[in-house]
């Protein structure tokens, strides 16, 4: 049944970031978006055979570099210096593409300005029309990776829910999106619907009333 | 393969309204000397292909500035540091296309592989698949895309042996072997040249069959960069 952690919660960005490192099954070829997710890479355990793709062309990433480590010619999708691990592999940008289009990659965790209750998702473009649109990888990443992971606050500024019925921002990927982690609930996204697997310092009759979308308890699945 | 004594020999004849694919992932790989020199030549009414629309005051941003780019393709154009792309924009003296970076990269490799279009799963059901012919397939919808194909690429990589063949330095590498497919001409500023036989045929990336122009730019110092010590240390 849905756990619901009243005395911890809403979870911090790094508490967050723990969750999903847990969830990352031992081995996996993980792709983290660029912002929040990357924090994920600080909770993977070191025995846990995690090897990080970054879309500029890299397999086995290592952290952040620092000093005398950091290389131009060494960076990650953020375009910050990072580091080569043992085992690294460098590919040009087509074949790092393959990795993701050609579902290569086991997860890919991303950030998000809504996901809807199908799992579709948006992080690409506000759609205001002042804004410059970019969209890197993400498109790429949303349809290509096995399992489609996203982090973000729950809330928006304005204190509307970003797990929304249908998303009102323009579309990066439809019905990519599996699980959404967030500071007060885990979500899994599944063909019935949304369960809550956690909660985190809310009920969750309190959580469906915030949220305002049929959110399902893990035993009624 | 020819080699040329310096940048502006590499870029000479690039025509006015020229389709350039400009290597390079933010400043990483970016033919910086090549970009120069294109910019001293005056080419104009061009459109670059790259990923980012350049970053700061130097490269792709110094060639943008001039004003002599129509058009840029690319897939993330906003940074921190890429205010004169945003002002080019913001004042509508730039013409931006939009393409998901792996359409980007797919759709160069199609150019330089003879592929007339090709069915693509990305960007389905977004605006950037609006008004494009799409087709299921096993169940699963797909987009159609067309090749990308460049009278120019200019590219950067670490070393050319006398044949053009050539090899990178890590994540530098980027689009550079799938660009250097896509062009008519490609031109090339490597940190060094060595003699045919001086890379190991093993470990070339890019076959010189693709490269036309090759230029050595010998890398400036760079704090904390390695690159003349790896370099030394493949050789």
């Amino acid at each position: 049944m849905t756990a619901e952690n009243l005395d911890h919660g809403p979870l911090t960005r790094h508490e967050i970031a723990a969750l999903i490192a847990a969830d990352i099954p031992r081995g996996s070829y993980v792709n983290l978006g660029i912002g929040q997710p990357t924090l994920v890479a600080d909770h993977l355990a070191p025995d846990s055979g995690v090897v990080l793709h970054t879309e500029n062309g890299m397999l086995g990433m290592g952290p952040a570099a620092s000093g005398d480590e950091v290389d131009p010619d060494l960076i990650n999708a953020g375009k910050i210096p990072v580091t080569e691990t043992p085992g690294a592999a460098y590919f040009h940008h087509a074949d790092s593409f393959a990795m993701m289009r050609g579902g290569h990659l086991d997860v890919c965790v991303l950030g998000a300005f809504q996901v809807s209750v199908t799992g579709d998702l948006a992080n690409w473009h506000t759609g205001a029309p002042d804004a410059i649109p970019a969209v890197g990888g993400a498109m790429d990443l949303a349809i290509g990776a096995k399992d489609v992971v996203v982090m973000m606050t729950l809330f928006a500024g304005d204190g509307s829910s970003k797990l929304v019925g249908a998303c009102t921002y323009p579309l990066t990927g439809r019905r990519c999106v599996s699980r959404v982690y967030t500071d007060h609930a885990v979500f899994l996204i599944g063909p019935d619907g949304v369960r809550v697997r956690d909660t985190y310092g809310i009920t969750l009759n309190h959580l469906r009333e915030r949220v305002g979308v049929d959110l399902r308890s893990l035993e009624s699945a | 393969m020819t080699l040329v004594p310096d940048p502006d020999a590499a870029v000479a004849g690039i025509a006015d309204g020229s389709c350039v694919l400009v290597g390079g992932f933010g400043s990483a790989g970016q033919p910086m000397e090549l970009i120069d020199a294109l910019r001293r030549q005056g080419a104009r009414e061009l459109t670059v292909v790259s990923n980012n629309a350049g970053n700061g005051d130097h490269g792709l941003a110094a060639l943008l500035a001039t004003g002599n780019v129509r058009k840029i393709i690319c897939s993330f154009p906003r940074q921190k540091d890429s205010y004169v792309f945003d002002g080019l924009y913001r004042a509508g003296k730039i013409e931006l296309e939009i393409v998901p970076q792996g359409n980007l990269a797919e759709r160069m490799r199609a150019a330089g592989a003879g592929i007339g279009a090709f069915y693509g799963p990305t960007g389905v059901g977004t605006p950037l698949a609006e008004g494009k012919e799409t087709r299921t397939i096993d169940g699963r919808e797909y987009v159609l895309e067309y090749p990308i194909r460049g009278d120019v690429a200019l590219v950067k990589a670490q070393v050319s042996d006398t044949m053009g063949n050539l090899v990178y330095r890590k994540t530098a590498r980027n689009f550079g072997p799938v660009m250097a497919t896509a062009a008519a001409m490609t031109v090339v500023q490597v940190d060094h040249v060595v003699e045919a036989g001086g890379i190991d045929p093993e470990v070339v990336v890019t076959p010189g069959i693709y490269v036309d122009r090759v230029v050595a730019c010998p890398t400036r110092p760079t704090t904390g960069s390695t690159a003349g010590t790896e370099a030394e240390a493949r050789r």
